[in-house]
Formats: structure tokens, C-alpha cells, sequence
């Protein structure tokens, strides 16, 4: 039956020993008595000798190597046997350790192993009131010492302080034996009377405490929803300049003998909707192993509340009238505000509009509201400078921006959204056909 | 209240131990019939005979081993040395057995004994008869050491460390037995080995001495209060177990310490007040920790040389200021 041979304990102290040389070689016959490897100890170089005799199969370390206490060097059998259970054991029992040892360089080694054995010396038991917190807490002080700006001289106390109230050590004049920054000078110190000739003194501010907030239901949802749609749709934006002096005309006339006020949103929103109807891949969800166009129109619009952000769901836009679209949007509003609408009240969109024109913005984009494959980001109407016929006049623009998601969306398809889009709103006429 | 000078606390205190407990004895040169060298022990052989009131030889390590051996058979021996001086004799039974018997014997016996007598210098008496050996006992587990400063922690502590089931080293001092100070009359009053008492408050300086150098600690206290620096002064009245938690409770109001030690400099009370107050105050302080202690040198026996060689009040008073960034 084959054996191993273990790092044997050679001195009393020892916790490993180095091979400094093997006299053997893989399928040497050994006898009992034979000096079979010298071993460099912590005290002095050792010869190991075979308690069995045997035929050498397997020398597993290499001269120059650590062995642990009780690791196995080399293994003794008879010749041919299967010694595969013993090899797995010497790995998982020496695995870590060479592995670690071997990847070192042999002075670097010598270090560690030197270091090792320093901290064994100053076992925390034996050293009392100095326990190793307290070595711990000496090297961070030291560290943090050094990390510090350069030469300045100063107390650890002034040092805290100053950092403390953002103070600038570089800025304080110590009072103290060379220069030593100490507590009084932080105390006294004013930052207008550090000046300098020739700089600019920049004040130095205290900080001013930081909230924690608590992270709403509302929140959570608006996170995750929006961050799985950033990272996992590829966004693409196409932003349009849309002429709106007709719209202003149109709408004007429209509120003079309407019961409800028709916004420019309303507007919008229903000429979205009556393009999405011409571009049913708009109109779209991306579900994985499919894409589904939707049959019915639903916009939905982005509601900002205190809390956040609510996006109501208009059924079957294409099919309401600007009234109904007016009414039903501002009621909806009204309840997200309150926060009082109903799941179904916001399940179910296939598109979704986001205004922020009543802010001024001129233009932005917006993250895909998912299922949808679509966003359109609408900004303010502008008055600025148009050529018409070879003439500068004034001109009313109001840009709007499509975010698609490219999985559904190609960026032809959505140019052509855009013209139909833009083709409705800068004649509203043509929303009554 | 009563007002009793040193000698008698510590009378009290081992008459009350002694009343308390028949394997309480006190033994050492003189103490019986002569009623003790320096009075402590007067009239105690009277009340307790010479079975429990024993003169020795001057034989320091034969009646100290005495004592360890009667400890380890179940007494509580109080040994008393004319000075600690000759205790140095006696040492062999002190560190090597006092302190390391329950050790070395697994918990089998233990050593209640006290070696108390007065301890460093008193005037001119040369280099032998001058040295404080509080810190160097303090080197040795297994080893209490306690140097008390005024009547009051004198009796409090005697009581405990007769009490205490371990080795305790009792410090004295010839030059305060005739102090006298206000000593609580509270029945069976104990004050607890290992705990600091902060004996004047101030915000501007913690100053840590003990023994007779609470005294000068105390003379530079008064006089730097006339320049408005208010010392903070910390007794810590048991070198080791050290309350260092009180001392650096202190530091870290004050800012600053500067430690008065009796002993020489190298490795001594005021090296390990420093070390443990920049290891655990190490952000509070505004200048290293200042000491003051005898020179590297024995004592001489010149008076104008010894008087230079011995802290005073005024070696305090520059270290304050030093600390403080006065001058």
C-alpha cells in the first residue's frame, strides 16, 4: 500500500519546512534509514529519512518550496499502484498554500514567511493590555498621517478640527514650536485673514448636512420600470421642428366656440394619435418572441406630481374628439395629482406623450414608457426667426423628440411617424379627414 | 470626617483587616515591639499579641518568603519593609513567587499577600535607598501595584488590597506618613484597586501623578491657576491594573497631559500613560504628551544635586506651558 511521506516536525518551533534538496527521484528504490531530502527549518537544515521502504511514484514539491507542517512531499509505494486518492488528498491538503507560496518570488517569500512568524511572537494573549486592536489602529494613524497634505505641521487634534470645519491647513499659520499648526489657530482662524498677496482667498464653506430620504413605493416603481427600459430598449432619438402657426390659429378658433378649453397638448395628443393609427409599428410592444401591434390607440399622458410621476392611460385616443380628449385628460390629472387613479386608469398604453413645452423647455428626450416602443417629448412653442419666401419673419416652432426602442422601431419608420405627425399638427385640418 | 495623618489610615486599615479576619498578621523589622520604624504599626501589638504582630530578622527574602509560604497555606500576611529599597532582597520571592505560584500551579493556591512599605527616595539617603520601584513591579503580571497619595486613598485601598487574593505591592512613603488629610469614617470604607480619582478639575491640562508626586503636581496647580491654566489632576492611585479610561476621558476635554512619575525615564508609569493616550486619544491631542520624571541617573547624595535631581513643581510648571503653547 503506497504512503506519504509528511513534512516531518524538525524543530520545535517549526511551522514549515523548505526542500533544499531531494536525493531521490521518481521510481528510486528507497530502504528504511535513507536519507531522502534535506529540509531547511527556522533553526537550521534537516535530513529527512524514509521510515518505509518503497519505490518513489510521486515527488510532489519542488526544491525551493514551502511545506507546511504534516504537508505531504512525496509519496511511497509499491511500483504501478494506483495512488490517484492519495494525490487528490495532497492537493486539497497542500492547495492553497503552495499555490499562494509558488506565485511569489523566493525573496518576497522569505519576507512573508518572516512576517508570519513576527506576528506569532506578539500573540494577542500574551500581549496584554496592547492588544491587536490597538496595532491595528496604530498603522491607520500612520497611514493616515502620511496620506496627509505633505509637510504641514500639525496637532492631531487641530488636524481633526480643521477637517472638521473645512478649513484648508494650508491656509491656517501655525503658532505652535516650527510652525505647528495646534487648536487655538484653528479656533481663531478667519479665513478673509489668511489673504494672500496676489490670490484669490476662496472661502472655505462648512458642509451642510446631507438627507437621507426614505424611498417611496412610488419611487421604487418609477426606478426599476425606468431603469430596466433605459438599459435593456436601445434608445434612439429623432427630434422635429414643428411649424405651429396654423395649430395657434386653429386652436384659437376652436376655444372660441368650444365648451371646454383646448389645450396644445390636447392637440397634440390627438394628432399623435391619428398618426400612430397611420403607423401601426408605432403603435407596437416588443414581448420577447414576438411584436405586438396594437389594435386600438392608447395614449397615455405624463402627469407630474409632487411625488413623482403618473402616466393615465387614454382609451381609444384616435377615436375621441379634442373635447373628450380635453375633458378626459384633465380629470385624469386631476386624480393623479390627488392620487386617486385607479390601476386601470393607468394599465394598458401603447404610447405616451411627455410635455414639459409649459417649462420652457425647448427639447429633450424621454425614457420609453414600457410595453411601448415609443415616447414623443414635446417642448415649448418658441417664437423665433423663420425664412419664408426669401425673407426672415417671425415664426412659432415647438420641437418634439421620439425616443424608439430600436428593437421595434428603425429609424426610417420613425422618420415617417414624425412626418405625419408634424404634416397633422401644422394642418389641423387634415385631423378631420 | 476625621483628619488622621498617613501612618494612621494605614494603621486603621490593617487594625480593621486585622479585627475583621484572625488570618490577617503583619510581619518586618521592627513593626512589633518597637512599634514600627516609622510608627505605623503603633499599638497593634498590644491589641493583637505577638502571634499576629511578629519582628523579623533583617532578612528581607527569609521573612518575605515567609510570608509567601504562609499565603499559599491559606493566611494573609501583611509584610512590611523598612523601605522598598531592601525589598530589592526580597525580590526573588516577589516576582518569582508571589506573582507566579496560582499561575504556574493551575489555579491550585493563591498568594494573599501585601509588601507594603515606603517607596523612592526621601532626602538625602544616596543612591541605594532612593529608588521608586512602583513601575518596575508594574512590569510583572500577577502583581498589583498601589501608590496612594493622601490618607483617605491610603486606608481605602490598604483594605482592599489585604482583601485582594492576589499579590499586592503597597507603596509608602517616609516623607508623607505625617501628612495629614481628611480620612472618611464611613464603616469598613474600601476604595476598589485599579480605579483613578480626578482630584482637582480643569479644562486646560490633564496632569496624571500619584504618590508623592500628586504633591508637586498639586504646589504647580496652584501656582499656574494664578496665570488662569487650570490643571486637571488625575490620581490614579493603583499603578497597575492602570484606570487609564479615566485618564483618557480627560485627555480627550483637555487636549493635552503631561505625566509627573517618580521613577527614572526609560519604560516606566509615565511611557505607558503616553503610549495609551496616543493609541486611544490620538485625534485629541494638541501637543505630545509631555513627562516629567527623575533624569537617567541615581540619585546623588549632594543636596544641591539632589534637589536638582528630584521633579518639583517647577519641572510641572514647564511642562504645562510647553503642552499649553504658553511663553
Amino acid at each position: 500500500m503506497a504512503i506519504k511521506i509528511e513534512m516531518p516536525k524538525l524543530s520545535d518551533t517549526m511551522e514549515e519546512g523548505v526542500i533544499a534538496k531531494w536525493n531521490i527521484s521518481e521510481g528510486d528504490k528507497i530502504e528504511a534509514g535513507d536519507v531522502i531530502a534535506e529540509v531547511e527549518t527556522d533553526k537550521a537544515t534537516m535530513e529527512v529519512e524514509a521510515f518505509d521502504p518503497g519505490t518513489v511514484l510521486k515527488i510532489l514539491v519542488d526544491e525551493g518550496d514551502a511545506v507546511p507542517l504534516g504537508g505531504i512531499m512525496a509519496i511511497v509505494g509499491e511500483e504501478g499502484e494506483d495512488i490517484s486518492d492519495l494525490l487528490k488528498e495532497a492537493e486539497s491538503a497542500n492547495g492553497e498554500s503552495s499555490s499562494e507560496e509558488k506565485s511569489d518570488t523566493g525573496n518576497s517569500d522569505n519576507e512573508k514567511k518572516k512576517e508570519s512568524s513576527d506576528k506569532k511572537e506578539f500573540d494577542p494573549i500574551l500581549e496584554g493590555v496592547d492588544s491587536g486592536n490597538g496595532k491595528e489602529k496604530e498603522s491607520t494613524q500612520a497611514e493616515d498621517q502620511a496620506d496627509d497634505d505633505g509637510r504641514i505641521k500639525a496637532s492631531p487634534l487641530a488636524r481633526k478640527m480643521a477637517e472638521d470645519k473645512g478649513i484648508k491647513l494650508s491656509a491656517v499659520d501655525g503658532s505652535g514650536p516650527e510652525g505647528r499648526i495646534i487648536k487655538r489657530d484653528i479656533e481663531n482662524y478667519k479665513p478673509a485673514e489668511a489673504k494672500k498677496e496676489g490670490t484669490v482667498q476662496v472661502p472655505s464653506f462648512a458642509s451642510e448636512e446631507d438627507e437621507e430620504i426614505k424611498i417611496s413605493q412610488m419611487r421604487k416603481v418609477i426606478a426599476r420600470r425606468l431603469s430596466e427600459s433605459k438599459f435593456n430598449n436601445p434608445h434612439f432619438y429623432e427630434t422635429i421642428d414643428i411649424d405651429m402657426e396654423r395649430a395657434i390659429n386653429a386652436r384659437a378658433a376652436l376655444n372660441e366656440i368650444s365648451d371646454v378649453k383646448i389645450s396644445f397638448n390636447d392637440i397634440v395628443v390627438k394628432a399623435s394619435a391619428m398618426a400612430l393609427r397611420k403607423h401601426p409599428e408605432i403603435n407596437s410592444s416588443w414581448l420577447g418572441d414576438t411584436i405586438r401591434k396594437h389594435g386600438d390607440v392608447n395614449v397615455a399622458v405624463a402627469v407630474a406630481i409632487d411625488e413623482g410621476l403618473m402616466t393615465p392611460v387614454l382609451n381609444h385616443t384616435d377615436k375621441k374628439t379634442l373635447q373628450q380628449i380635453s375633458t378626459e385628460t384633465r380629470e385624469l390629472a386631476g386624480l393623479a395629482r390627488d392620487r386617486k387613479l385607479q390601476p386601470e386608469q393607468m394599465e394598458g398604453s401603447t404610447f405616451t406623450i411627455s410635455n414639459l413645452g409649459m417649462f420652457g423647455i425647448e427639447e429633450f428626450t424621454a425614457i420609453i414608457n414600457p410595453p411601448n416602443a415609443c415616447i414623443l417629448a414635446v417642448g415649448a412653442i418658441r417664437d423665433v426667426p423663420v425664412v419664408k419666401n426669401g425673407e426672415v419673419v417671425p415664426g412659432k416652432r415647438m420641437k418634439v423628440t421620439l425616443s424608439s426602442d430600436h428593437r421595434i422601431v428603425d429609424g426610417a419608420k420613425a422618420a415617417q411617424f414624425l412626418n405625419t405627425l408634424r404634416t397633422m399638427i401644422e394642418n389641423p385640418l387634415a385631423m378631420m379627414l | 470626617m476625621a483628619e488622621l495623618q498617613f501612618r494612621e489610615a494605614i494603621r486603621d486599615a490593617m487594625d480593621e483587616e486585622m479585627a475583621r479576619d484572625e488570618k490577617v498578621f503583619l510581619m518586618g523589622e521592627e513593626v512589633s515591639e518597637y512599634n514600627g520604624a516609622y510608627k505605623v504599626s503603633e499599638g497593634l501589638l498590644d491589641k493583637y499579641g505577638f502571634k499576629r504582630v511578629i519582628d523579623t530578622p533583617i532578612s528581607e527574602l527569609g521573612f518575605a518568603g515567609i510570608g509567601v509560604g504562609a499565603a499559599m497555606n491559606g493566611l494573609r500576611p501583611i509584610v512590611e519593609f523598612m523601605t522598598f529599597n531592601f525589598a530589592v532582597l526580597a525580590a526573588d520571592q516577589i516576582i518569582n513567587h508571589a506573582s507566579k505560584a496560582r499561575y504556574m500551579l493551575g489555579g491550585q493556591l493563591n498568594t494573599p499577600i501585601v509588601f507594603r512599605g515606603p517607596n523612592a527616595s526621601a532626602g538625602q539617603l544616596g543612591a541605594t535607598h532612593s529608588v521608586a520601584y512602583d513601575s518596575m513591579y508594574a512590569q510583572f503580571p500577577g502583581l498589583s501595584v498601589i501608590y496612594p497619595s493622601e490618607p483617605d486613598d491610603a486606608k481605602g485601598l490598604l483594605k482592599s488590597a489585604i482583601r485582594n487574593d492576589d499579590a499586592v505591592l503597597f507603596m509608602e512613603s517616609e516623607q508623607m506618613y505625617g501628612l495629614k488629610g481628611e480620612v472618611s469614617d464611613e464603616e469598613d470604607y474600601i476604595i476598589p484597586i485599579g480605579k483613578g480619582k480626578i482630584k482637582r478639575e480643569g479644562d486646560d491640562v490633564t496632569v496624571v501623578a500619584t504618590g508623592k508626586m500628586y504633591h508637586i503636581a498639586k504646589q504647580a496647580a496652584n501656582e499656574l491657576a494664578k496665570d488662569g491654566v487650570e490643571m486637571e489632576i488625575i490620581d490614579p492611585r493603583t499603578i497597575k491594573p492602570l484606570d487609564i479610561e479615566l485618564i483618557v476621558e480627560s485627555v480627550k476635554k483637555t487636549n493635552r497631559c503631561v505625566v509627573v512619575d517618580e521613577s527614572h525615564p526609560f519604560g516606566g508609569l509615565a511611557s505607558e500613560v503616553g503610549f495609551l493616550i496616543q493609541r486611544e486619544a490620538f485625534d485629541y491631542l494638541d501637543a505630545p504628551v509631555r513627562r516629567v520624571t527623575l533624569p537617567d541617573v541615581n540619585a546623588p547624595f549632594s543636596k544641591p544635586l539632589f534637589d536638582l535631581w528630584l521633579p518639583g513643581a517647577k519641572n510641572v510648571i514647564d511642562a504645562v506651558n510647553a503642552v499649553t503653547y504658553r511663553n
